[in-house]
C-alpha cells in the first residue's frame, strides 16, 4: 500500500512537509516516495495528504498506477480543450 | 481615446475631500500621511511612487509551495501565485537567499528591501520563508524585509511574522464575496483537505479579512494587490477596496490580468481576456476615490532583482556569487551614504516642485476648458527623462491637467530596436509600441530617430526630446503649458479612436 510520484512533478516541496510518515523526498529529477514508508495517510488523516497538496493533475498515482488527481480535477481546464489549445500554440 | 473618464474622476477625487486621496495636489500620495508611516514607506519602491524612481528591490525564490490555486497560476511551469509573471528560474534555500541578499545590497546600494512574494505562497513554506527572514534581521539590519501572501495562513503566523523586520505585507485580495471567489479560486487546502469551490473561497477570504485586521492592529502597512479579471471582479472591486480601507490597509494596488494560452491557466485557456488600459485605468480612478492606488506596480517575477521596472537578475545567480565574499560592515556604511544622497536629491526636488506647482495653477488657461492630457515618458530611473525612444521597454504615462501633474500608470512595450542592426521585423514592433501608447498625446523622451518620429505623429502623438534629463513632473507640466498656449487644449484631440480589446 503505497502512492508513488511520477513524472510532471514539478518539485514543489508542498508534499514533503505534510507527510505522516516521512515518506517523501527530494530526489532528481523529481521527487520521490518510499514505498516502504507510506502508509497512505492510515490512520493519520482522512485524506491522502500529498494528493490534497501536489497543484499538478496526475502526478501522483496509487498502487494500481491511477491518477488520484485526474485531469481536469485541479485547473476545472476540460482536458479536452487544453488539447486543442496546446496543439494551436504548437501551430503557430 | 476618450479622456472624459478622467475628467469624472477629478470631479470624484475634489469631492471626496481631503479624506479621500490625492487632496488636490495628487501628485504626491504621501504628503497627507503621519510621519512615522512616511518614515516606513519614503524609501520603498513598491510603497512610495516617489521611491520607485530611485530605489531599488529585490525578491528571492525561496517559497515554492502553495496551499491555494488561482485561476490566474499555474505551477506546472514555473509556478507563482502571487506575482504573474511568476517565472522563476532559481529556486534558493535559505542560506542561498542569505547570500544572494548580502551580494546584491553589497553591488547595487539603491537596494532597501527584499521581498519574498513566493514564487509560491511565502506562509505555506514558513520554514523556509521565516529561516531568511531571521537570518537577514540578523546579518543585513539595514534591510527591510517584506512579504507578499494569499493570506489563508496569516492569521496564525502573523505574530511570528512580526518579529522581523518588517513594516508592511502585501496581501493579495481578489474579492470579499465567496460567490466571485469560487470564480478565481477553484480550490484551497485547509486543515488538511482540500476544500472546493465557493465553500473554500469563503474560508480564504474570512482568512483575509481576519489576517488584514490582525496586521492592520499589530501597526504593519497592508498593501492589497487585486488582479481585475473583467466579467469576474472588475465591478466588484470597488466594494474590495472599500472593505480594505474600512479595515484600515494602506494601498491598493489593482493589476491587470494576464493571460495568455500558452501560459497553461485557467484563464489562459478558457480565452478570459485581460483589460484594456482604459478599463484598468477607469477602475483605479474609480476605486482611488477611497484609497491610495498603487499605479507603479510592475507586477515583476518573483526573483526580480533591481529598480522596478528593469530585471537584473542575470547579474546574481548563484553559479555567480557562490565564490564571492562581501564585506557587509563595509557596504553597510557605502549603502548609508548612497541613500543620504538620493535623500538629499528628493528633498531638492520637493522643494523645487512645490514651486512648479505655484506656477501651474497661475497659469491663464480658463480651468473648464483646459482638458487633461496623458504624456508617455522614457525614463530608465531617477525620475528624469533620460531614455531613447527605441530603447525603452516601457512608458510611465502621466497625466496634466490644470490643476497638477500625476502619475498614472506604466505600459510595457516590445523593444523594437536593440541599437545594431537585428531591426529586421523593426516596423511591426514600433507599430505594437504606438498602439502601446494609445490615448497619449505627447510622448517624452531624450532622443527618438527620425522613422519613428513620423509614424507617430502619424497616429496622433507628438513625440518630444527638447525635455531632455529634466524631471518628469517638470517637463509635462511645461509641455502642457506650451500646448495650453498654442491653443490646443480647448479641442478635442484629433486621433479619438476608441483603444479596443
Ligand atoms: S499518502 Fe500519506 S503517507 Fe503516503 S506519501 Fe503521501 S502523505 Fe506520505
Ligand atoms: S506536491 Fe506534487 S508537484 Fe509538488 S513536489 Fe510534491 S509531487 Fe511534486
Ligand atoms: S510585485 Fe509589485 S509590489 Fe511586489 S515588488 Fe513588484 S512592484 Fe512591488
Amino acid at each position: 500500500m503505497a502512492l508513488q510520484i511520477v513524472d510532471g512533478c514539478v518539485n514543489c516541496w508542498a508534499c514533503e512537509p505534510l507527510c505522516p510518515s516521512k515518506a517523501i523526498y527530494a530526489a532528481i529529477p523529481h521527487f520521490l516516495i518510499d514505498a516502504k514508508k507510506c502508509t497512505e495517510c492510515d490512520g493519520d488523516y482522512a485524506d491522502k495528504q500529498c494528493a490534497s497538496i501536489c497543484p499538478v493533475e496526475q502526478v501522483i498515482v496509487d498502487s494500481q498506477g491511477a491518477a488520484l488527481n485526474p485531469p481536469g480535477s485541479l485547473t476545472g481546464i476540460p482536458p479536452e480543450r487544453w488539447e486543442r489549445v496546446k496543439a494551436e500554440i504548437q501551430a503557430r | 481615446m476618450e479622456l472624459t473618464v478622467l475628467g469624472q474622476s477629478q470631479t470624484e477625487i475634489s469631492a471626496g475631500g481631503c479624506a479621500s486621496s490625492g487632496c488636490g495636489s495628487n501628485d504626491d500620495q504621501l504628503n497627507h500621511l503621519p510621519e512615522h508611516i512616511r518614515a516606513k514607506v519614503h524609501n520603498h519602491p513598491c510603497y512610495s511612487e516617489e521611491a520607485h524612481h530611485h530605489y531599488a528591490r529585490m525578491h528571492v525564490a525561496v517559497a515554492p509551495a502553495c496551499n491555494i490555486q488561482c485561476h490566474y497560476c499555474n505551477r506546472k511551469y514555473d509556478c507563482s501565485n502571487e506575482s504573474r509573471p511568476g517565472v522563476v528560474s532559481e529556486l534558493l534555500t535559505p542560506d542561498q537567499a542569505v547570500k544572494k541578499v548580502m551580494t546584491v545590497a553589497a553591488n547595487i546600494p539603491q537596494m532597501t528591501v527584499l521581498g519574498i512574494a513566493g514564487p509560491g505562497d511565502p506562509l505555506a513554506n514558513p520554514e523556509r520563508t521565516f529561516d531568511t527572514f531571521r537570518q537577514l534581521t540578523e546579518k543585513a539590519p539595514d534591510i527591510k524585509l517584506c512579504v507578499s501572501t494569499n493570506g489563508l495562513a496569516l492569521p496564525e503566523l502573523v505574530d511570528e511574522l512580526c518579529q522581523h523586520n518588517i513594516d508592511h505585507v502585501t496581501m493579495t485580495i481578489n474579492c470579499v464575496d465567496p460567490d466571485i471567489g469560487a470564480q478565481i479560486y477553484p480550490w484551497i487546502f485547509w486543515k488538511n483537505r482540500r476544500v472546493y469551490g465557493r465553500k473554500g473561497a469563503e474560508i480564504l477570504i474570512k482568512q483575509q479579512q481576519k489576517g488584514l485586521q490582525m496586521l492592520v492592529d499589530r501597526g504593519i502597512l497592508v498593501k492589497v494587490n487585486s488582479v481585475m479579471i473583467p466579467g469576474v471582479n472588475d465591478k466588484h472591486l470597488e466594494e474590495v477596496s472599500k472593505a480594505v480601507k474600512a479595515k484600515g490597509a494602506f494601498l491598493h494596488n489593482v493589476m491587470p490580468l494576464i493571460a495568455e494560452a500558452e501560459h497553461g491557466t485557467f484563464y489562459g485557456v478558457m480565452g478570459q481576456r485581460g483589460p484594456t488600459h482604459d478599463e484598468l485605468q477607469e477602475l483605479q480612478d474609480a476605486c482611488s476615490g477611497d484609497m491610495n492606488m498603487m499605479r507603479h506596480c510592475r507586477q515583476c517575477r518573483a526573483d526580480a532583482v533591481g529598480m522596478l521596472g528593469e530585471d537584473r537578475g542575470d547579474e546574481f545567480t548563484m553559479d555567480k556569487i557562490e565564490a564571492v565574499d562581501v564585506d557587509y560592515a563595509a557596504a553597510m556604511v557605502k549603502r548609508a551614504e548612497v541613500h543620504a544622497a538620493i535623500e538629499a536629491t528628493l528633498a531638492a526636488k520637493q522643494q523645487k516642485k512645490n514651486e512648479t506647482f505655484i506656477s501651474l495653477s497661475s497659469l491663464s488657461i480658463p480651468k473648464k476648458e483646459s482638458r487633461p492630457v496623458l504624456m508617455a515618458i522614457a525614463t530608465s530611473g531617477g525620475g528624469i527623462i533620460n531614455q531613447h525612444f527605441g530603447h525603452a521597454r516601457e512608458f510611465l504615462i502621466y497625466e496634466a491637467n490644470a490643476h497638477d501633474v500625476r502619475f498614472i500608470s506604466h505600459r510595457k512595450t516590445d523593444l523594437y530596436c536593440s541599437g545594431d542592426d537585428t531591426c529586421g521585423d523593426g516596423e511591426s514592433v514600433l507599430q505594437k509600441t504606438i498602439n502601446a501608447l494609445k490615448g497619449c498625446e505627447v510622448v517624452l523622451c531624450s532622443k527618438i530617430g527620425y522613422e519613428p518620429w513620423g509614424m507617430l505623429e502619424e497616429a496622433g502623438i507628438m513625440p518630444n526630446g527638447e525635455h531632455a534629463l529634466e524631471a518628469i513632473e517638470d517637463a509635462v507640466a511645461a509641455v502642457y503649458k506650451e500646448m495650453g498656449e498654442k491653443g490646443l487644449l480647448d479641442k478635442k484631440p484629433e486621433t479619438k479612436q476608441r483603444a479596443t480589446a
